[in-house]
């Protein structure tokens, strides 16, 4: 039973979007808009399944459409042409710390990032103090976060993620986080929601982590799908691609 | 996708639009009640000493229209960069789209509710009596929360596409200080003007205000459904041009 299933994904963007001007607006919502000159396809005809209890990374170099993917996947954006379907309660982890705020104290930051991850007041009652522990900043939780130190900063942000139970958590590299100790913790969690049957979709350029945690691996570039199998062997060929000619 | 608390995410928001407006100043929450009294008191002075007027219960007179316009066009303009103030979330967190120009405006319903505190209290200490026909303040105020909604999230919306919205947004809020009747009486309105000042909701709900106020009478039925129309409608089309507008928001935020 396949958890995510992309079918011909597009996605578009215009270049001028920063400064599109009121008339390039008017001309796109009564002609129609898409394509013109200004579009960049940030993915083209992406087709890929992740089955249930599954584990599959996202790889390519920068720019290759890693991001908008996950966030496709994530319901933050729809595509233009193709569909997504995806089946169980979904969390996605795309960037540590969006949504906490440098003025409120770490207690502060915790409540309103887990309204914001989709638990109820209760639920968030309930495992406070596991995050607080997980975290590991305990004496300073009643401090603004702008006092704490960045990595101090970033644990928090992924204590309250970790503790998301969904059934498909998506990782937008962010896995690289704090001391090697705090790695090793947050690798045992993301093994213990693997043993659980959950499944698991993340970007990364560490192949460490990569061949530690995922199955398999889709290979992406320039928006198109390279390569699609199990972990070792994309690894291998998306490394042997420097000396593959163009 | 998101299927998280309304509740308990709106509180939150809220909260957080109130702790960080309010904890970094030594005089917190005191700045609401300041702003509307030094301005009270500069066109008191304006008004009795350098134009005369006869108006009775002067004080009360101008801050039924001040609260009002004030709340209004704070809000109004929080709800329209409300998008782009938050495009870290919309880019990164998939709650729904509509709780942040909503959050935009009930955060500052705090600071309104201290406003009308200060505005009953300045009411009663210049000798008017608290009676029945104060039920209906609520029912203007809520009107008109739900009316400037409307138009946050209309303008929250284009605002991500039209970046220039926000000072169209500013600039109107300048022009309308002078058409709505807050430093003026709307009987001093020349009639052929009247029928035009009734379709704005802001003059509304300052005329319902003085009434309730000023003449302890209840706000007209006309002016309630008119005003309740006019709300109704702003929320629907905000809503329906948002709903419209929001799945391209993170491309262009």
């Amino acid at each position: 039973m396949n958890v995510i299933t992309c079918e011909n994904v597009w996605k578009t963007f215009h270049r001028r979007t920063g400064q599109k001007l009121f008339r390039d607006h008017l001309a796109s919502w009564f002609g129609g808009g898409g394509g013109g000159p200004h579009a960049f396809h940030a993915l083209k005809g992406v087709s890929f399944q992740v089955a249930d209890g599954e584990s599959v990374a996202v790889i390519g170099s920068n720019g290759a459409g890693k991001s908008t993917l996950l966030s496709l996947v994530t319901g933050l954006t729809q595509p233009d042409r193709g569909s997504i379907r995806i089946r169980g309660r979904v969390a996605a982890l795309l960037e540590l710390g969006s949504g906490f705020h440098p003025d409120l104290t770490g207690r502060e930051n915790i409540f309103l990032n887990a309204a914001l991850l989709g638990f109820t007041e209760k639920q968030t009652r309930g495992m406070f103090d596991a995050i607080v522990d997980f975290s590991g900043v305990k004496d300073f939780i009643d401090e603004p976060l702008r006092t704490y130190s960045s990595g101090m900063g970033v644990r928090l942000a992924f204590s309250v993620a970790v503790n998301v139970d969904p059934d498909v958590l998506i990782v937008d590299e962010v896995l690289a986080v704090g001391d090697q100790d705090f790695q090793a913790k947050c690798h045992d969690r993301i093994r213990n929601f693997r043993r659980a049957g959950k499944t698991f979709l993340c970007v990364s350029h560490n192949k460490q982590v990569l061949l530690e945690l995922c199955d398999r691996a889709v290979w992406l570039d320039h928006g198109e799908v390279v390569m699609c199998g199990k972990i070792e062997d994309v690894l291998e060929a998306y490394q042997g691609r420097a000396a593959l000619p163009k | 996708m998101w299927r998280g608390e309304y509740r308990f995410l709106l509180k939150n928001l809220i909260l957080k639009d109130f702790r960080v407006r309010y904890r970094n100043m030594s005089l917190g929450v005191f700045w609401s009640l300041l702003n509307p009294l030094i301005m009270l008191g500069v066109y008191t002075f304006v008004f009795t000493r350098i134009f005369t007027t006869s108006t009775p219960h002067w004080a009360v007179f101008i801050l039924c229209g001040m609260v009002p316009f004030n709340f209004f066009a704070l809000a109004w303009s929080a709800g329209t960069t409300s998008m782009i103030d938050n495009a870290s979330l919309i880019k990164r967190v998939p709650v729904p789209r509509e709780i942040v120009p909503i959050t935009s405006v009930l955060s500052n319903c705090l600071h309104l509710l201290i406003q009308i505190a200060l505005l009953l209290l300045v009411a009663m200490l210049s000798g008017i009596t608290a009676n029945l026909t104060w039920i209906w303040l609520p029912v203007v105020w809520i009107l008109e929360v739900i009316f400037v909604c409307g138009l946050a999230l209309f303008f929250a919306a284009v605002n991500v596409y039209v970046r220039d919205t926000r000072y169209v947004v500013e600039s109107a809020t300048l022009v309308l200080f002078w058409l709505v009747p807050i430093i003026y009486d709307f009987s001093m309105i020349p009639p052929q003007y009247r029928d035009i000042y009734q379709y704005n909701p802001l003059a509304a709900l300052i005329l319902a205000m003085r009434e309730i106020l000023l003449s302890a009478r209840p706000p007209s039925h006309v002016l309630l459904e008119k005003l309740a129309a006019v709300s109704l409608l702003s929320f629907s089309l905000g809503w329906m041009v948002f709903h419209r507008l929001k799945n391209r928001f993170y491309d262009y935020l």
